[in-house]
């Protein structure tokens, strides 16, 4: 078992998505039970499903002086990067500390391949990319944290974490021992992925696309929407923000059992959940919300919904927000993340939108309907490909 | 910062015409060596999976198998982390020519070797390793970062950690941007604590806004220019082969890392 750690504050946060720009919108539709998906109006060819579109991505490009890594993606780093002033926060991290002292982790599972498939679309008479999108860091996995590292200034450690759903969860876990250790005395973490052909038509080709809106835990559930989200958050050593809400722990685990498919115990997932209250010093029972992966595909959500109900008492809360927001993928980490300090802040539960019958695996956790009730700690999970598992662990500062 | 000291406990090298780190040394001594099959073996991957995986995995745990039976450890014991500057780039050739072609013709099995942490998933699963299992990327710097990240997950843990660092040649547009032209894997398994089996120790220490020390040599046409990774590597790899040596790897864009190596006595 790994031992406890000094917890981090989280001295800045914010996401953007379906849902809206910055945590106002989030909160707001969280409160009022109001989703974001829309039918698709995204795919380069006609594919009947719902999708969480961030809008006005399009109408928002780049400033010159970044034309370089110009693409869907990044633009949606930079409007996420600009809410919640996250933007000035973080370049006051970096005025403090110096530039080589925070670090960045973000994470993305597909990056701007987007682009890559449009210059695909577009080959010229030869077989090659149109000149405006021959830019070979943006057909590269490190395109985003590229993009972020030039757009903020930092030169301390920089990575991307690119392991599927649970990427941008796994960017709170790195940057914690980067801190721990010494290497940087603060970090922007977080995650971007954008909606693109390679997701929707591989998703579809896995049979995992719900053709109606996504039902998270319902008996009657038909498969994911996709969605694409943008979300980061500054951690810090907990004295340089004594009354913010604090990173209290983390788990990361490997199922070891199929590529796609969960473990069907829930056994790596169930490694990470101990390993996060082990290490933020938890008992289950301290806990008052998980978000849940809830991915509404009928194997996650079976082996989920029979995990939290084995191992919580009835008074932790547990929902997953992937109805209001769709499956945002690799930034579905950093996105549930911020669902869970606005929950802890606002004391506010939101609801399993979606689900109207819960399968028979769901314990009496399961929140439906969004709850007004003291969260005080709360957990996020993200389980990705590979059988790549991480649960984050939040509390707020103590009174 | 205070150095970050790890010991070398295992080594595993691919390339088209190098098998391993001793093939390595030796064609580095001026020995004939022999070249290596075609495909990677792989021989961690069960038969079927070995059939079914694609390049990118063959290649990744190739490697990872070579040094963790060299360390003697347990890979199932094992944390990873697996760096990569472009992830399967012939997969995502393929989907991005699919895609513009025919996208409801996407093979459900290419797409989920796609995802960057699939030679993670493949190691994981093959070796029944439960704990944490990390896919990464850093551009130009996928070696140097890796490194720091694997170092750092061996000290903030107090356990022996597998570092995979790869990337497969390219092909078409895509290949194009990358640049890649051949193969090239290495590994090592990092442990906090000098033991047995332990090769060699290393100390790491960050120099900042070191973007000039960093700038790429001009070519010379020597074999690791084929693939960025070997080019990083290599200057390490010497250092291994001699026994002792500094060097500097880019970690980040313009964060240098000073690696100084010493065998133990």
């Amino acid at each position: 078992m790994p031992v406890p750690i000094q917890p981090l504050a989280v001295s800045a946060s914010t996401a953007t998505s379906a849902l809206g720009q910055g945590l106002e919108s989030h909160l707001d539709a969280l409160s009022g039970g109001r989703g974001g998906l829309r039918e698709n109006d995204f795919s380069s060819a006609p594919l009947a499903c719902w999708i969480g579109r961030v809008a006005g991505v399009e109408d928002a490009p780049l400033p010159a002086a970044h034309a370089m890594w110009e693409c869907r993606n990044n633009r949606l780093a930079w409007l996420g990067l600009h809410q919640d002033r996250f933007i000035e926060h973080a370049l006051d991290a970096r005025q403090r500390y110096g530039a080589a002292r925070v670090a960045l982790v973000l994470g993305t599972s597909t990056a701007s391949i987007g682009a890559t498939e449009e210059a695909y679309r577009r080959l010229d008479a030869n077989g090659r990319m149109p000149p405006e999108l021959r830019r070979p860091p943006i057909h590269a996995p490190h395109s985003l944290a590229g993009f972020v590292a030039e757009a903020l200034g930092l030169e301390g450690p920089c990575l991307t974490i690119s392991t599927a759903c649970s990427s941008s969860a796994k960017v709170f876990a790195s940057a914690e021992r980067l801190i721990r250790l010494g290497l940087a005395d603060a970090a922007v973490v977080g995650g971007v992925d954008t909606l693109c052909d390679s997701v929707l038509f591989g998703f579809n080709a896995l049979e995992l696309v719900s053709p109606e809106p996504c039902r998270p835990f319902d008996q009657a559930r038909r498969g994911i929407s996709i969605g694409e989200a943008a979300g980061f958050a500054l951690l810090e050593r907990v004295e340089a923000a004594p009354a913010a809400p604090r990173l209290l722990g983390y788990g990361e685990s490997s199922d070891a059992h199929h590529m796609s498919t969960p473990h069907p115990e829930g056994l790596g997932a169930e490694l990470a959940l101990r390993d996060a209250l082990a290490r933020a010093g938890l008992e289950p029972g301290q806990v008052g919300y998980v978000n849940l992966h809830g991915t509404a595909s009928l194997k996650n959500d079976e082996v989920e919904a029979a995990l939290i109900d084995r191992l919580f008492p009835a008074t932790t809360r547990a929902s997953s927000t992937k109805g209001f927001t769709g499956h945002t993928l690799g930034a579905a980490g950093i996105l549930e993340a911020v669902f869970a300090l606005l929950a802890i802040g606002h004391d506010l539960v939101p609801g399993n939108l979606g689900c109207l019958a819960p399968d028979a695996a769901c314990g009496p956790q399961l929140a439906l309907r969004g709850e007004r009730r003291r969260v005080g700690v709360a957990l996020s999970n993200s389980f990705g490909f590979g059988g790549n598992n991480a649960c984050l662990a939040f509390g707020s500062a103590p009174a | 910062m205070s150095a970050l000291h790890v010991h070398v406990d295992g080594i595993g090298l691919w390339s088209p015409t190098l098998g391993d780190f001793a093939a390595l040394r030796a064609q580095w001594q001026g020995a004939d060596v022999s070249v290596p099959p075609s495909r990677p073996r792989a021989a961690a991957l069960p038969v079927n999976e070995r059939r079914r995986a694609p390049e990118s995995v063959l290649l990744a745990v190739e490697v990872a198998g070579q040094a963790v039976a060299m360390s003697g450890c347990a890979a199932s014991e094992l944390p990873c982390v697996f760096s990569s500057m472009y992830g399967d780039q012939l997969i995502s050739d393929y989907m991005c020519t699919t895609l513009a072609q025919a996208p409801h013709e996407l093979s459900p099995t290419r797409f989920h070797n796609s995802v960057h942490n699939a030679p993670a998933g493949y190691w994981t699963i093959a070796s029944g390793c439960r704990a944490a299992s990390h896919a990464i990327s850093a551009g130009d710097a996928s070696f140097g970062a890796g490194l720091l990240e694997a170092a750092t997950l061996c000290l903030a843990e107090q356990r022996p950690v597998l570092l995979v660092c790869s990337d497969i040649a390219g092909n078409g547009p895509l290949g194009e941007m990358s640049g890649i032209r051949a193969a090239f894997g290495c590994a090592l398994v990092l442990s906090p604590r000098a033991g047995p089996r332990s090769l060699a120790h290393l100390a790491l220490t960050l120099t900042p806004h070191a973007g000039d020390a960093l700038r790429p040599a001009p070519p010379t046409g020597a074999w690791h220019e084929a693939n960025p990774i070997a080019t990083a590597a290599w200057p390490l790899l010497q250092n291994l082969i001699d026994g002792g040596g500094q060097c500097t790897l880019a970690a980040a864009e313009t964060l240098a890392m000073r690696v100084v190596l010493e065998t133990l006595a």
